[in-house]
């Protein structure tokens, strides 16, 4: 999984889909995923990356993630990867920490 | 390296067209402290769910209530509707402002005479009085509203067997211009069955008619439906006194008074709708005043409203015990406490407060409560902040009602406790256990063993 190419991102969290014609916003935390998502980071290394920077447990984070993943496909901001295998995102799991 | 605080990440779809009617504010502020406590600290003591009651609101909502009243009519009484509030402390905390008791039942009246309050000063509603609840009402010099003739005629018999006679009021039921109209209490003054009422206790001579009594309906939001009503009240008394030379000693106006909260459905907030203290009192004095009544025989006034008087002083604290999304993407949090405890919430859109600090982003979120019900809903849809698991929430504005309709359902009732005007706790109702409930049960002998 990764967001479209031609979804524009704002440094303030303005989303614009011009697929659609729809615009959203970001929280900070929402925005620095999408960031990670759009330099092409799995799903694992978006996680590792939040969990060094950010007081919360990994399960507890994992969860958050896949929910706000979750909106990011279902407005349609995101499409799979061609090579989508190993780490395709889907239910990984809880990680060991 | 210290660690940032996380908040969980969120994307919001942006929608273009009108403002909302309230503007873009969209940010919803914490209730971080009721009076001077912490509710981290009433959690973390007390356990969530947790009912919170504010003495200082109670007490401050009840005498600007009585000054509206007073400011403009000589003599006022209020009486507290037990019904809206029965934990001993609150009642006691209007019976010290001055209030009577105003009951409904055989249970609410024994309940005030525990308190301590005399019979005398205990207002007895409703449409059902036992024979028994009836004998002692009348020993104890109590008002009795009458609510219907079979009522009428055991009082009759009874005044007969035991040669007392019963002090009695009429409960009216009108048209005052509101829908829908409460025609099933009492006595219809349109159709005349109000004056048939009256006839008979005059002719009779068996009961001591000493008041008139309405109750026009429940969260009334037209002030002038009370000037309507106190007029019909006041033309019945005025014509008791050139049929009968009767001078009736009080009106008893009822209750109905909103509170600040808003009705399901409603455009505007309950905040900007409801009308104030002022407004009630201005209508029923001066409909009172202006009345043919002579001004030497003023009746005493009394008011028995609850809702107005306790709703604000109630909060409900409450934990988020999960976040999900719905089918069609929708966020849906789930808190401990529910319908079984909000009852209100089948008709209030509850103002639902995070306990601690959020940031300005915010998701249409519905509420579910605990139960394996569907319909334990407390709201379908209101801008939340982005509330995480073990987060804690305020609910604002629930005095009245929820702590005597609650539901002992699948779960036990939590604690209430009371803040004081020095900010000490008191516990005024304990956390039910199972021992609470199973106490009550008994088992079949033949019933107590089982193997599996």
């Amino acid at each position: 999984m990764r967001l479209k190419k031609n979804i524009a991102v704002s440094e303030t969290g303005f989303v614009f889909d011009p697929n659609s014609g729809d615009s959203y916003s970001l929280n900070d935390i929402g925005l620095e995923i999408v960031e990670l998502l759009k330099q092409g980071r799995s799903d694992s290394s978006v996680l590792t990356a939040l969990n060094s920077r950010y007081d919360i447990d990994r399960a507890s984070l994992e969860k958050y993630y896949h929910d706000f993943v979750s909106m990011l496909k279902y407005y349609r901001l995101t499409e799979e990867r061609p090579d989508a295998g190993a780490d395709s995102g889907h239910n990984p799991g809880i990680q060991p920490q | 390296m210290e660690k940032l605080p996380f908040e969980r990440p969120v994307i919001k779809k942006l929608k273009a067209g009108m403002p909302g009617k309230f503007g873009m504010k969209t940010g919803v502020a914490p209730v971080t402290h009721i009076d001077q406590v912490a509710v981290s600290d009433l959690i973390a003591e007390h356990g969530s769910p947790l009912f919170v009651i504010s003495e200082n609101t109670l007490r401050r909502t009840f005498r600007e209530a009585k000054r509206a009243f007073e400011t403009r009519y000589p003599k006022v009484r209020f009486a507290w509707s037990y019904k809206t509030n029965y934990l001993n402390a609150v009642c006691n905390v209007f019976h010290q402002e001055g209030s009577w008791a105003e009951v409904v039942s055989g249970f609410e009246y024994e309940k005030a005479l525990a308190l301590g309050v005399e019979g005398q000063h205990i207002i007895f509603n409703g449409p059902d009085k036992s024979y028994d609840d009836l004998i002692r009402a009348i020993e104890n010099r109590s008002l009795i509203h009458i609510d219907h003739f079979d009522e009428m005629y055991m009082l009759h018999e009874i005044s007969v067997k035991t040669g007392s006679k019963p002090r009695v009021a009429i409960r009216v039921n009108m048209d005052t211009g509101v829908y829908p109209m409460w025609d099933r209490f009492g006595f219809n003054y349109e159709n005349g069955e109000a004056w048939d009422a009256i006839n008979r206790i005059m002719t009779s001579g068996k009961l001591e008619l000493t008041g008139l009594h309405t109750h026009i309906g429940t969260y009334m939001l037209s002030a002038d439906a009370y000037r309507i009503a106190a007029s019909k009240l006041a033309e019945l008394a005025e014509g008791l006194v050139r049929r009968y030379g009767k001078t009736i000693d009080y009106i008893d106006i009822g209750g109905g008074f909103a509170s600040k909260n808003t009705l399901k459905g409603a455009y505007y907030a309950g905040t900007d709708t409801a009308p104030d203290f002022d407004d009630y009192a201005e209508a029923i004095s001066s409909a009172i005043v202006n009345s043919q009544i002579s001004p030497d025989n003023m009746p005493l006034l009394i008011l028995e409203t609850g809702r107005a008087l306790v709703d604000d002083a109630g909060y409900l604290l409450g934990t988020v015990i999960a976040n999900k999304r719905l089918s069609d993407g929708r966020r849906a949090t789930i808190l401990d406490t529910g319908v079984n405890l909000l009852f209100t919430s089948f008709w209030y859109e509850h103002q639902i407060n995070p306990a601690q600090p959020v940031s300005d982003h915010t998701e249409e979120t519905t509420i579910y409560g605990p139960l394996c019900m569907n319909i334990d809903v407390i709201r379908e849809a209101s801008v939340m902040p982005l509330l995480k698991k073990g987060d804690n929430v305020v609910i604002s504005r629930i005095g009245a009602y929820n702590m005597t309709q609650w539901m002992q359902f699948i779960t036990t009732r939590p604690r209430v406790v009371m803040i004081d005007a020095e900010n000490k706790i008191h516990v005024i109702r304990e956390k039910e256990k199972l021992e609470t409930i199973n106490s009550l049960e008994r088992v079949p002998e033949h019933l107590k063993k089982f193997k599996l």
